[in-house]
């Protein structure tokens, strides 16, 4: 009888915990909530690839998501890159996002986001390593985003980070790389008139990708 | 029960901190209406016990005597010392022994009664009732019902102070910031205590330190929301001085708090989350210690073509009707500051483009664009605009404007 009880109470501590499946919101690019879904509440999301992928407009596309479903925002802009006339162009409420601008200081955004993760009641927190150098980038160590995924578990925050390769490995629930499909040059006297961008996502292992054209003139 | 508090220092402020109702006897004297006080101090001991700890937390030196009407405990706090507590119904014989002055009879009245051989309470409470009403009239019975503890009147009470702030000499000067700390926190909880009885919150808070060198440090902390959280006010004190340190070591500390309404809201489940309002002020603060001020807040575009105009603000705005989103667009990456160019013309198209960490053979390109503004001022603008795809695979834009060439930004 004494052994039955243990053994009920043993298998109730010791069992696998599932977790249930974390909500997902819109990233604001129709293509990409199609396949993947959107993006995983409380969970890190890495964003990655080259220069003039459409890292950041897939990122701005998702803080205009955020930010008009009545979200505050914050961006941890490393390198002092964004640009506030393209996002607001993008649809991105502008008063509704803290910008924290990091003057090249890794270790400045580090802090920053650690901060406005702990501090919690953001929507979306975005770190911004697009133009960081990856040798800087890769000095984060793992403890950092770990403490990072951490701090955002079973909260509603969404934890974005977009650099040039993926540097948070295991700490992330969803990675997507985008690439450049091709440049859109139109018209007589020649104009930019977009990029496609492909994005593919890496984690969780099934691969699925998507591709949109960011506009550069309507 | 009442409470007499008879002494030097801010006896009105300590009085309020316990009590709505208190009357500014003399100005050495404070009477406060101590009933219902036991229910959240215990008995009358523990009250008079929480009053002097008070007192000697913000550096009163006072008596504390407490009676069931309010002129025997005046009596008992100006004629003992230390803390007296007069048992119902024995006031007469507690204040027996105190000279007759302290009543302050009429000059005419005292002499009487000193030629009578009347020197201490006990002598005027013994007399008849009626034979002092023949010979001394109103006055001298008011007198013995002083005397015997047995006067019954309501306490004259004080408005409201309209200032709500504190100050605190130092005995010697504090030049570091984590002595000062110890000394703001007093203040802090005795200013937070008297809003919190008033059911007052504050969204200001304005301090003055006097320093060693005669000269004024003056900070004011402005809150969005009305609060009481006294750590966050600490801290946000602490991280303010720590960016704005005083030039001198610190003699004298005043702080004033700006009494307001606290805010009353309440979320609704379809509310999206948003961070506390004095949380996310301490956040800030604390990151705005290391990245600098001008570096934390909400970009606001201004009205103007010059490219990348903007400044900076926070203040979150309300929730809108959400509008209809856009299709993703092609953002550009600012480069800050711009980063000087060489740029390689063949049959005038730019064909060639080096800068800090950039090289590359122009493959595509569109432009020039023209633009020029604000003409009309002493800081006027113009710039010839490129977009190219470079051959180290990245697109960027260029411009020429006085002095050279520069790379904006790189389309991403």
């Amino acid at each position: 009888m004494g052994a039955a009880v243990l053994q009920r109470q043993f298998e109730s501590v010791l069992q696998w915990q599932v977790r249930p499946a974390p909500e997902l919101v819109r990233t604001g690019v129709s293509e990409i909530d199609t396949a993947i879904g959107g993006l995983p509440r409380g969970s890190l999301t890495e964003i990655f690839g080259p220069a003039s992928s459409g890292r950041t407009s897939l990122l701005v596309s998702i803080l205009a998501a955020a930010t008009e479903r009545q979200e505050i925002c914050a961006l941890v802009d490393t390198e002092d890159s964004f640009d506030s006339a393209s996002a607001e162009a993008a649809g991105v409420r502008l008063d509704r996002l803290l910008w924290i601008r990091c003057a090249h200081h890794a270790e400045h955004a580090l802090k920053a986001t650690d901060l406005l993760t702990q501090g919690g009641g953001f929507g979306l927190v975005a770190m911004d390593l697009g133009d960081t150098p990856p040798r800087t980038a890769r000095r984060i160590s793992l403890t950092s985003w770990f403490r990072l995924r951490r701090a955002v578990e079973n909260t509603p925050t969404v934890l974005v980070a977009v650099a040039r390769q993926s540097n948070a490995k295991t700490c992330a629930s969803l990675m997507l790389e985008c690439s450049r499909e091709r440049v859109t040059w139109s018209g007589g006297t020649p104009l930019l008139r977009g990029v496609r961008v492909r994005v593919a996502r890496r984690k969780p292992v099934r691969e699925v990708s998507a591709s949109f054209q960011a506009t550069a003139v309507e | 029960m009442f409470a007499s508090l008879h002494g030097s220092g801010n006896l009105r402020a300590l009085a309020f901190e316990f009590s709505p109702i208190v009357e500014q006897t003399a100005p050495d004297t404070v009477t406060l209406d101590a009933s219902g006080l036991e229910r959240l101090f215990g008995p009358v001991q523990d009250i008079a016990a929480a009053l002097m700890r008070r007192a000697a937390e913000t550096g009163i030196h006072a008596n504390l005597a407490l009676a069931a009407n309010p002129d025997a405990a005046i009596c008992a706090a100006r004629g003992f010392r230390g803390v007296s507590i007069l048992p119902q119904g024995d006031e007469a014989k507690f204040l027996a022994s105190l000279p007759l002055q302290l009543l302050q009879p009429s000059p005419e009245l005292q002499e009487t009664l000193e030629r009578w051989g009347i020197r201490r309470l006990q002598d005027l409470a013994a007399l008849p009732q009626l034979g002092i009403a023949e010979r001394l009239g109103p006055e001298g019975l008011r007198l013995r019902l002083l005397a015997r503890g047995e006067i019954e009147r309501k306490l004259a009470a004080l408005e409201d102070p309209p200032r709500f702030e504190d100050e605190l000499e130092l005995d010697y000067p504090v030049d570091l910031l984590e002595p000062l700390a110890f000394v703001l926190s007093r203040l802090l909880t005795g200013l937070t205590t008297r809003l919190a009885t008033r059911g007052l919150a504050t969204d200001e808070l304005r301090l003055q330190l006097k320093l060693e060198n005669r000269g004024i440090h003056e900070r004011t902390l402005r809150l969005p929301v009305p609060s009481l959280d006294q750590r966050a006010f600490l801290k946000l004190l602490q991280l303010d001085l720590a960016a704005h340190s005083p030039a001198a070591p610190v003699e004298h500390v005043h702080l004033e708090a700006n009494p307001v309404k606290p805010r009353a809201a309440q979320s609704g489940l379809y509310v999206p989350v948003a961070p506390e309002p004095v949380k996310l002020e301490l956040t800030l603060a604390r990151i705005k210690a290391f990245v600098g001020e001008e570096q934390v807040g909400s970009p606001e575009l201004l009205n103007t073509h010059c490219p990348n105009s903007f400044r900076m603000g926070w203040s979150p705005a309300c929730p809108a009707p959400a509008g209809r989103m856009p299709a993703p667009r092609l953002t550009i990456r600012i480069f800050r500051p711009p980063r000087s160019a060489q740029v390689a013309f063949d049959s005038g198209r730019p064909s060639f483009v080096i800068a800090e960490g950039i090289r590359g053979r122009v493959l595509e390109f569109a432009g020039p664009w023209r633009t020029s503004g604000d003409w009309w001022t002493a800081d006027p603008w113009e710039r010839d605009e490129w977009d190219i795809a470079l051959s180290d695979g990245a697109l960027y834009r260029i411009y020429c404007a006085p002095p050279g060439w520069f790379v904006e930004g790189s389309y991403d």
